[in-house]
């Protein structure tokens, strides 16, 4: 039996090379700009879809997990051949800035959103929102069985109901919250119930998807993975269904969602249109209808694909600055062993 | 592993050393092996210079820490039980295929080596969807072994199509009983194999990522992508990873004191011929039964609910135009990767084999090191080294092949390594000693002998690439997708209709290589058989 001869290796590794070697970077119309974006795909596809349909300009996306690419952004330094950023969370973008390697958002950009929606340094500005709630299994508790505060799930009688992923950079802004509500000591203890009493999930869709199975009673989630399953599985599928805790509670945290340009970035003014572009009312609408189910959060775009609208949430007095980059709600889950 | 495959029956007296008259063959191999070399090292040497940013007390903070404690416990009950489960299975099915007239042995000869194609992410979601029961470290147990136990059948059905059937006749015929035989005989015939298979295996435990993060299974790459995701912090991460680097020193030295206690050489040369086949008996029911089950778990319920998910989940679209971008993407950088995998791996074999330098012997350990780290190490590492001196090849094509080179080196060595014991040294003497240059001989006599082997490489690369997810993200050029990364958006998004397509497409993609594999056995334990 012959086997398969060096001529096919030979040229598997040309064809191979020269098909993939020169990458599809020069579109025409101008330089494209390089978008590192930890959001959905999908939406993050329209919005960019939308913007080249505007203005000709060609737009390059890199989707992985937010972390991994503000990791990859930082390894990059002033190098990087990114243009702009899109985390889902304000912690990476608030690491980032810290390291300076963000540029100052144009003002015009900054006021379309809240003052409390984007960085109070001016170096990202704020896209979408997404909501903190509990999750519960309606099979096998009542809206009045629900806990009022997300922690009053530290405490023993939720001991094996609850569900938990501490890894997801959804649930660290929910301990800085705590912390900030609640102060140090509180939130560790809270932490150390929590370990006692709570499943861990790898995500919040395997986390959404047990609590809809009944393995857990209820979790800590933000809405949109709750839609999302919904959409998946189809309504007559689901057996769980949302929950709010009392107004102010550090569970009903609200996350912004944010974008900002690199300060190495060689296209300052082409990326600072996108920017623009994303706070305006036409990507708004997508943000708005979009199966991401998340909040818009300019003036006069309201979504119709949640049901609890923006300013029918009752979140903790927090802003983004408070929640900070993340370290602090990090350090003290590995401190509890969370992670 | 390399030693493993088919060291011992290859008829050549593999102790002999090379007349040393070939200088600058020499230099140029020795040259070119070291460069590998100083790719594989790449990203030890950046896992040190990051970890160094921490300070010792950072360091401890980091690796003292209780919860490391508690990887170090799942990473070694897992690498125990899976690693134990694979080599069991992979024994049994490749001596039932190769020395049995198990009913059908051809079909099953292809079935049993399937799962290879199918990533360790798919299968971990396949199952998890299907029974929400498995997770965690059963689940991770049961998941891994269906995933790599074909690790060990290839390399040890190999190893058995090219054993010599005449010692088991001589035991036979000296009264030892079957069982006897197997044991005393055979198993030792195929005893480096085995335990090279057993080391691929417990690496690649090491290493993965995907389908721990579904099974909830908490081990260190699961862990080191948390310290990167959530904390922004490479160091911690780097720290974390040289502890893996420890553990896959530990197994590839477990693995050489094992292999080279013993003897395997054959001393005196010989035609492999097949030998008489065991009859099974009454044992063949229960037998196939066990071939039907394993069948049904590693392949059948994977391709269930892969088909269930097209036709059920409502996000299900028809494929769209990146389906068949991203296949394209897929078969080119594996194809690639393969072809330049496969040809860095002669010069660390021939520098192993030929050679029998202590650099080769070196080289061949340390190729291994990389395969423990999970990609988005290796990948991290690439994108410090390449912006820093060589700007113009980031976020090209070239340095993500350079990660699949990194990461599967070890796979191409596997195959080339025992071809080139296999093929014949004395020819090249001949033909060195009637005044042909040693480049040559290599290009007229080694290459055409090892060909075979070769294209085992190429094959094994191929179908692993195409699998990779965590360094392809890491790496590819900003709008190349692959099929596995396409996969990964749509199923982290819950969106398992949309999904399935693309991990459909992967296996078919990964599944040619796997299918002309088991067709050339005889190339993987270096060789044609006749």
């Amino acid at each position: 039996m012959r086997g398969f001869g060096p001529g096919v290796l030979t040229t598997a590794l040309v064809l191979a090379l020269t098909g993939t070697a020169c990458g599809a970077h020069h579109a025409a119309g101008g330089p494209a700009l390089t978008l590192y974006s930890g959001q959905h795909a999908q939406t993050v596809q329209a919005l960019v879809d939308k913007f080249t349909a505007q203005t000709g300009q060609a737009v390059h996306v890199r989707t992985d997990d937010e972390g991994i690419l503000a990791n990859q952004i930082l390894q990059e330094g002033s190098r990087s051949p990114a243009d702009l950023y899109f985390a889902e969370n304000s912690p990476p973008l608030e690491a980032l800035q810290a390291k300076g390697l963000l540029a100052p958002v144009d003002p015009p950009t900054l006021a379309a959103v809240s003052s409390t929606d984007d960085s109070p340094q001016g170096d990202w500005v704020g896209v979408s929102a997404r909501a903190g709630a509990l999750v519960y299994n309606t099979a096998r508790l009542t809206p009045g069985q629900l806990p009022g505060s997300v922690l009053d799930l530290a405490n023993p009688a939720w001991k094996g109901k609850v569900g938990l992923a501490p890894s997801e950079t959804d649930f660290q802004p929910i301990v800085a919250a705590v912390v900030k509500v609640d102060g140090q000591a509180a939130a560790t203890s809270w932490l150390d119930g929590l370990k006692a009493n709570a499943t861990r999930y790898e995500d919040n869709e395997s986390l959404v998807a047990a609590v809809n199975r009944g393995d857990v009673q209820v979790g800590i989630v933000n809405t949109y993975y709750w839609y999302r399953l919904r959409d998946e599985q189809g309504a007559s599928a689901m057996h769980s269904a949302l929950a709010f805790f009392k107004p102010g509670d550090p569970g009903n945290l609200v996350d912004i969602s944010g974008a900002a340009v690199l300060a190495s970035s060689t296209h300052q003014a082409a990326a600072q249109r996108f920017l623009a572009f994303l706070v305006s009312a036409p990507a708004q609408e997508i943000i708005a209808t979009s199966e991401s189910y998340e909040y818009p959060i300019a003036a006069g775009v309201t979504t119709t694909k949640v049901a609890t609208p923006l300013s029918g949430l009752a979140p903790p007095p927090l802003s983004v600055a408070d929640l900070g980059d993340g370290s602090g709600a990090l350090a003290l889950l590995q401190q509890v062993g969370l992670l | 592993m390399g030693a493993a495959l088919a060291a011992p029956q290859t008829g050549e007296p593999t102790v002999s050393r090379p007349a040393g008259r070939m200088r600058r063959p020499v230099v140029v191999t020795g040259l070119a092996g070291l460069a590998v070399g100083a790719l594989v090292l790449l990203t030890p040497a950046f896992l040190v210079f990051q970890t160094t940013k921490l300070g010792w007390a950072g360091v401890a903070h980091v690796v003292f820490r209780p919860l490391v404690g508690q990887l170090l416990w799942n990473t070694v009950r897992l690498v125990v039980a899976v690693t134990v489960l694979a080599a069991a299975i992979g024994l049994a099915t490749a001596w039932c295929v190769e020395r049995t007239r198990l009913p059908g042995r051809g079909a099953w000869g292809v079935l049993v080596v399937l799962p290879i194609a199918i990533p360790e992410f798919v299968m971990g979601y396949a199952w998890q969807s299907a029974f929400r029961t498995v997770h965690g470290y059963l689940g991770s147990v049961l998941v891994m072994t269906l995933s790599l136990y074909p690790f060990v059948y290839l390399p040890v059905v190999a190893a058995l199509r090219r054993a010599d059937p005449g010692q088991q006749e001589v035991a036979a015929s000296l009264g030892m009983g079957p069982v006897a035989t197997f044991f005393r005989v055979t198993l030792r015939q195929v005893r480096p194999a085995l335990l090279g298979g057993c080391l691929l295996v417990a690496l690649y435990l090491l290493a993965d990522y995907g389908a721990f993060a579904i099974m909830r299974y908490q081990t260190f790459t699961t862990t080191i992508f948390t310290e990167l995701q959530l904390g922004f912090n490479a160091p911690a991460a780097s720290a974390l990873a040289l502890v893996l680097v420890l553990l896959s020193m530990l197994l590839l030295a477990g693995e050489f004191l094992l292999v080279h206690r013993g003897r395997y050489e054959r001393l005196g040369s010989g035609v492999a011929r097949e030998g008489r086949r065991a009859s099974l008996g009454r044992a063949a029911i229960p037998v196939l039964a066990g071939f039907g089950v394993l069948v049904v778990l590693g392949v059948g319920i994977p391709a269930g609910v892969l088909v269930y998910w097209m036709l059920k989940g409502s996000s299900t679209t028809l494929p769209p135009a990146s389906i068949l971008s991203a296949a394209a993407h897929t078969v080119a950088y594996a194809g690639a990767a393969a072809a330049a995998t496969t040809v860095l791996a002669i010069p660390v074999s021939v520098l192993a084999v030929r050679r029998r330098t202590r650099l080769g012997m070196a080289l061949d350990r340390v190729a291994h090191l990389a395969q423990g780290l999970p990609g988005v190490v290796v990948g991290l590492a690439l994108v410090s080294f390449a912006l820093s001196y060589l700007p113009a090849l980031y976020q090209t094509s070239w340095v993500l092949l350079a990660a699949y080179a990194v990461l599967f080196l070890p796979l191409a060595l596997v195959a080339v390594r025992s071809a080139l014991m296999a093929a014949s040294q004395r020819v090249e003497e001949a033909a060195r000693s009637l005044g042909a240059r040693s480049a040559k001989v290599f290009f007229r006599i080694t290459l055409p002998a090892i060909a075979p082997g070769l294209g085992a490489a190429f094959a094994l690369v191929f179908l692993t690439t195409a699998t990779e997810l965590t360094a392809t993200l890491l790496l590819r050029p900003t709008g190349a997708e692959t099929l596995a990364t396409q996969f990964w958006y749509y199923a982290t998004n819950l969106s398992y209709g949309a999904a399935a397509p693309y991990a459909a497409l992967i296996v078919l993609v990964a599944g040619v290589p796997t299918f002309l594999l088991t067709r050339r056995l005889g190339a993987l334990a270096g060789g044609s058989h006749p």
